[in-house]
């Protein structure tokens, strides 16, 4: 049987890449690609951490599929954002979205 | 036990590869397609942890429905090719450097906590796969029943939302 580790070291990877997709990336709809890589990454955690704490108790899979349910939301109302923006402004780079600078 | 190991190693080489093509590749569609086959990868995760249900609802909803709406989305707006102006010339180096910040300290507090780990890292196999999914649905709607209704209205505020904001308002006030 794997390590619980090795499951962890991977989803904090998985995290870490997702987290500097969101800040370094530029392309407003990549930087909610990246924000779903890190969605994907807490949800190994949850998954593998009922596997080897508590099989029996199913908490950690509803977790995750209550997680799915939120990333769903979070993608619509997001890329219908992305979708507003571009309308308005012409642009989804998100370097230039500088209307609430001083 | 070896094959265990193996395979893991295997699928842990695709996700990573697949999630860094997503960070660098320029074209909009080919990180969406790179994160379609993470996404893969991940649910092949779960089915190695025990819990089908949950690797075919991430193959369904994410790689299926979450991917197809931003295929789509970059398809629909043309935003697929972005010009290689570099705006901030600090923010790449700094965003690498926060995120190996964050990722060394994720490694070190579980190199220091491994004894812990190493506590729990022998689960009893006998789960199953019938049984784990029924007991699952049986806590989803018994125990948490709240939490599974708070979800739909969830999705019903995300729903109306998205359709308010891709509305077409024209500029007399009135709506097309």
């Amino acid at each position: 049987m794997i390590p619980l580790s090795w499951y962890l070291f991977l989803s904090a990877a998985l995290f870490c890449i997702g987290l500097y997709g969101v800040l370094a990336r530029k392309n407003a709809i990549a930087i909610l690609l990246g924000v779903e890589l890190m969605l994907n990454a807490v949800n190994i955690n949850l998954v593998a951490f009922w596997r080897y704490l508590d099989p029996t108790q199913m908490g950690g899979q509803v977790f995750a599929i209550i997680v799915f349910a939120v990333a769903a939301a979070e993608v619509a109302v997001g890329l219908s954002l992305v979708i507003s923006i571009y309308r308005t402004r012409g642009t989804v780079v998100a370097d230039e979205l500088d209307m609430m600078k001083w | 036990m070896t094959m265990d190991l193996m395979g893991f190693i295997l699928v842990a080489l695709i996700a990573i590869a697949t999630a860094i093509g997503m960070l660098y590749s320029r074209n909009a569609v080919y990180a969406a397609l790179f994160l379609v086959l993470n996404f893969v990868s991940v649910a092949i995760f779960y089915l190695m942890l025990g819990a089908p249900f949950v690797a075919l609802s991430q193959v369904t909803v994410y790689a299926g429905a979450i991917m197809v709406l931003f295929l789509f989305v970059i398809m629909l707006l043309g935003a697929e090719k972005l010009p290689p102006a570099e705006v901030l010339p600090w923010q790449r180096p700094l965003a690498f450097v926060l995120a190996l910040l964050l990722f060394i300290e994720g490694i070190y507090w579980l190199s220091v906590k491994a004894g812990t780990t190493a506590q729990i890292a022998s689960p009893d196999a006998t789960i199953g796969t019938m049984d784990a999914v029924r007991s699952m649905s049986m806590m989803l709607f018994q125990e948490y029943l709240l939490p599974f209704e708070v979800t739909s209205i969830l999705l019903l505020i995300a729903m109306i939302g998205a359709i308010v904001l891709t509305k077409r308002v024209d500029k007399k006030g009135g709506q097309a």
